[in-house]
């Protein structure tokens, strides 16, 4: 076992990992349940968490890569209660049916939301680029698309109202 | 129905609705967006082992010998069985009803394997990555038996026998040939068919073939399985069928009934992968042998190679047409192959004909289905059942048989097509006088689904020739689905009242992603006249919650709909009796509106809670419980359209799909929003079904592409631009009118694409994935021109 230390969603963490293990093991053993495990290979998205400034598979990451890294999971995404503004779209639109892949959508969505300034909205083909890793079984995309352009909105009008 | 219920569930059914109707988001929105741990495979317990399963690397042999001896001696590791460490009780795995329409041809270890990837041994381990270590130290000895993996070279005299013939008990199938590998086999003729080929003007024969396709539910098969206080076997799994899995399992392990508690927690996905027992036997089986809590999930890889598939299915359609464009005899033979064991073959061999046929008036029909054992990995249920591999067929026919007299394909299948009114002809069943009619067509706004297909995707709208080497066309099929299954389907709840007036409803459906839950508290907030959020729900719990035979066939927002509705309906009863006391009124002069009694005068000043604290505190001193249940005698059909415009290179081969346009007449929606996602859902899987999906074998029987990487589902790049359309016309016989949506679009889009791919380049394909191989091949044979833009 090794010693590492990180932040999680805002918090101090010291966690013992094994040499091998992968963020997403550590992540779930140390309950972050929120991302999951699909592929196991990095080819569905339903793991992602954003390490840093980045989003990435947390089941190809081995977890001693985030040492010393802020880390944010779907757990992380409200703020004392109150749901992230991707949050509620992906609840007005329903974007989730099974939701075994909300997590990843989320954090994948929200990463690629944060990056970039709120006040120029994206277009549609910049949202299916940004998920184009993510698979999702059951909704055909068409909700959870709706939910990032939604939310995109939402933002760029805070942004207007910070700004004055 | 009989028809007091009948004029109850109408008078009922009037608008204006407060919450029914609504897209109201879902009542488990929020657990699935801040990441709740609420799936299978969220959940621990101390002292909790984690199993693996040690399988066959031969697609048929006998289990001599499993020696544990090394692995035990690995620290950590607490259990290996095998089969004779297990009941060899022999059962079917599929979730249907007693008594199922399947062999019981399976233990849940068997001590002969039939496919590469059955489970031989079972691992119980303090971690997985012990448990995978020890998977390599277990020795066994097989005797391999020779194989056969196609449907043509097992139905051969003197292939491999992959069983005998099991034992006969009454009301249950057997085997229908065991010599021939034949697991089950249908006939089935309505009319004089050699007549209605006489009376037509051509006889058209065409053969199409389907592949194995892959549920892909994000969350894998999960089990955990532990004993309580009481001994009892509690199984937490995710599966879509949870009282059929208590009764196998309790077959299974030879166990009481009594002594079984299978709870449904989130299920991320089914698609009917899951309407099967997979793994709860194994789990249980390693938690009895160790009395610890043991958790078994299958690895993705597994999912792939040793789940449950759709299946593959080889389909020759013939018919007979009048020059004017009337269809008199329509034939369908399908075989499919079953795999290892029978499972769903006999209902699955039967749907492909008779989910599909009815579609179309004819003068006589004939359907043969025969479902065939290889040593192949099981196939099982599959979102469609059957309908999706005939609808390819007959979809796809039906545009060949249009082309060949020169008419529209839409208008084609205007004048075939079933309406409103009599029976499903491929719906009699035997009885005391013949065959006696199933299923009748209660509702069908079909003319109204092509009419809105056609307009929003511009059929017959003359269209630019492509003069490059990308050619564009347009393509439509159109198919139906039942509403569960007439005659055969269970569910149903209760509704108990709480202080604050809010209640509890118990359903025994599975919400498996398709929103069950919501659309089930949708209706009985409707029906109370309470907020939703006043519902509290629970569901799927063998020992709360009254039967549901589970999420399938389309059955759950109809039937267990239905039940839910009458459960309503029966509280709501006993709290206008108990507020007509307390306002000293008649009761009929009361209702229930936004939480409050009204009178007909307007508010009574009385609200819901009020009555409660009447009942549970006042004088009556009762506790409220509403209860129904329900059964169909009906299995309305949603009628769907699915029109696609697509885009092929004749330079690559590969197919684009630019638009499609998918019309649902769901008789009426509960929820907009999610009622239009399970089209989306559907249809995207049709695309994948369509154009990449295949799951491939090499010749020794081992799954080549048993990952995202080389199985290729859809994602959001590969999307073309879609509109849903839902259309609201009421069915007589459903809760509010409302009749199915969950499977019915997945019927549409490979045949809609195939006749697309034809209208562009006049490349007929008749094999699926139509993928670019096929598509070049198929263009580089290709004689003559392609044929003119539809009408």
């Amino acid at each position: 076992m090794i010693e590492m230390n990180l932040e999680v969603n805002g918090r101090e963490e010291n966690w013992q990992v094994e040499p091998g293990e992968t963020l997403l093991e550590a992540l779930r053993r140390y309950h972050f349940k929120g991302p999951k495990l699909v592929c196991g290979t990095g080819d569905c998205c339903a793991c992602t968490v954003v390490v840093g400034t980045k989003s990435v598979c947390s089941c190809c990451l081995p977890a001693l890569k985030a040492d010393g890294q802020k880390v944010v999971t779907v757990e992380g995404l409200a703020e004392e209660g109150v749901l992230h503004p991707l949050q509620a779209a992906f609840i007005e639109t329903a974007a989730s049916q099974c939701g075994f892949c909300t997590p990843g959508f989320l954090m994948r969505s929200y990463s690629f939301l944060k990056n970039r300034n709120p006040a120029v909205l994206p277009t549609e083909v910049e949202v299916r680029k940004a998920l184009a890793g993510n698979i999702c079984r059951c909704t055909g995309y068409v909700k959870p698309v709706e939910a990032v352009l939604k939310t995109a909105r939402v933002m760029q009008e805070k942004a207007r109202e910070q700004n004055g | 129905m009989d028809n007091l219920t009948l004029e109850q569930d109408q008078a009922t059914s009037e608008g204006p609705f407060a919450v029914f109707g609504t897209s109201a988001g879902r009542v488990d929105g929020r657990g699935l967006v801040t990441g709740a741990p609420v799936y299978t495979v969220d959940y621990e317990m101390p002292g909790m082992l984690h199993a693996r399963i040690l399988r066959s690397p031969h697609p048929h042999a006998r289990v001599l010998l499993v020696d544990p001896a090394q692995a035990l001696a690995l620290k950590g590791v607490h259990k290996v069985l095998w089969w004779k460490d297990l009941p060899q009780v022999p059962h079917t795995t599929s979730g249907v009803p007693h008594p199922e329409p399947a062999p019981y041809d399976t233990c849940a270890l068997n001590s002969t394997v039939r496919y590469k990837g059955e489970p031989v041994a079972l691992i119980a381990a303090e971690s997985e990555a012990l448990a995978d270590q020890a998977l390599k130290l277990v020795r066994v000895e097989y005797e391999v038996l020779p194989a056969v993996f196609e449907i043509s070279e097992a139905v051969k005299p003197g292939a491999p026998q992959l069983h005998t013939q099991v034992e006969i008990i009454p009301g249950f199938k057997t085997i229908y040939d065991p010599a021939h590998n034949i697991a089950a086999h249908g006939e089935y003729e309505f009319g004089d068919v050699e007549a209605a080929f006489s009376a037509a003007d051509l006889v058209i024969e065409r053969h199409y073939e389907t592949p194995t396709m892959c549920h892909c539910a994000l969350e894998p098969h999960a089990s955990l399985a532990f004993l309580d206080a009481y001994d009892r076997l509690n199984v937490v799994t995710s599966t879509q069928v949870p009282f059929h899995v208590r009764r196998q399992l309790a077959r299974a392990l030879d166990l009481p009934l009594r002594r079984i508690r299978i709870t449904k927690p989130r299920v991320g996905g089914g698609f009917g992968g899951k309407q099967e027992m997979v793994l709860e036997p194994l789990a249980a089986a390693l938690a009895l042998a160790t009395r610890r809590p043991v958790r078994l999930v299958l690895p993705r890889n597994e999912e792939f190679s040793a789940s449950r598939v759709r299946h593959a299915a080889s389909i020759t359609m013939r018919a007979g047409i009048t020059r004017d464009g009337k269809i008199t005899a329509l034939e369908m033979r399908a075989s499919t192959n079953t795999g290892a064991y029978a499972s769903h073959a006999d209902t699955v061999a039967h749907a492909i004909g008779h989910k599909t046929l009815g579609l179309y008036r004819a003068q006589a029909y004939r359907y043969i289905g025969d479902a065939v054992y290889t040593n192949r990995p099981v196939a099982g249920a599959f979102r469609g059942y059957g309908a999706t591999q005939g609808y390819f067929a007959l979809e796809s026919f039906i545009d060949e048989l249009a082309w060949q007299i020169k008419l529209d394909p839409l208008e084609f299948r205007r004048r075939n097509h079933t309406e409103k009114g009599g029976f499903d002809p491929m719906d009699y069943h035997p009885g005391l006088n013949g065959l006696e009619p199933g299923r009748s067509i209660t509702s069908c706004a079909l003319p109204e689904c092509l009419e809105q297909g056609a307009k929003l995707i511009g059929w017959g709208v003359p269209r630019p020739v492509d003069k490059g080497p990308v050619k564009r066309g347009l393509g439509m099929a159109i198919c139906m689905q039942g509403s569960g299954v007439a005659k055969m389907e269970l569910g149903g709840a209760t509704l108990k009242l709480n202080d604050d007036g809010s209640f509890n409803l118990l359903t025994g459906a599975t919400d498996i992603g398709q929103g069950s839950d919501t659309v089930l508290s949708q209706i009985a907030a409707e029906v109370l006249g309470i907020s939703l959020e006043n519902i509290i729900l629970a569901s799927a719990d063998t020992d709360l919650t009254v039967m549901d035979y589970g999420a399938y066939a389309s059955s759950t927002t109809y039937i267990t709909g239905m039940g839910v509705k009458r459960a309503a309906e029966d509280a709501r009863r006993q709290i206008l009796a108990v507020a007509a006391e307390m306002c000293e009124t008649d009761p009929a002069s009361l209702s229930i509106k936004q939480n409050e009694i009204w009178g007909p005068f307007g508010k009574t000043g009385l609200t819901v809670s009020d009555v409660a604290i009447e009942t549970l505190y006042g004088r009556h001193r009762t506790q409220i419980v509403g209860k129904g249940d329900a059964t169909s005698k009906e299995s309305p059909p949603p009628f769907y359209a699915q029109f696609v415009e697509v885009a092929v290179d004749t330079e690559t081969g590969l197919v684009q799909l630019l638009r499609s346009v998918n019309v649902l007449d769901l008789g009426r929606a509960v929820n907009p929003a999610l009622a239009s996602g399970q089209v989306e859902g559907a249809v995207t899987m049709g695309f994948g079904y369509a154009l990449t999906e295949e799951l491939r074998f090499d010749d020794q029987g081992t799954v080549r592409n048993a990952g995202f990487v080389d199985y290729k589902v859809f994602s959001p790049l590969d999307m073309p631009e879609m509109q849903t359309v839902l259309v609201e016309d009421p069915d007589p016989t459903g809760p509010f009118g409302l009749k199915s949506a969950g499977e019915v679009g997945i019927n549409g889009p490979a045949p809609a694409i195939a006749n697309a791919i034809f209208n562009a380049t006049g490349l007929r394909l008749r094999s699926l994935p139509m993928t670019p191989g096929k598509v070049l091949e198929g263009l580089e044979n290709l004689t003559g021109p392609a044929p003119d833009a539809p009408a």
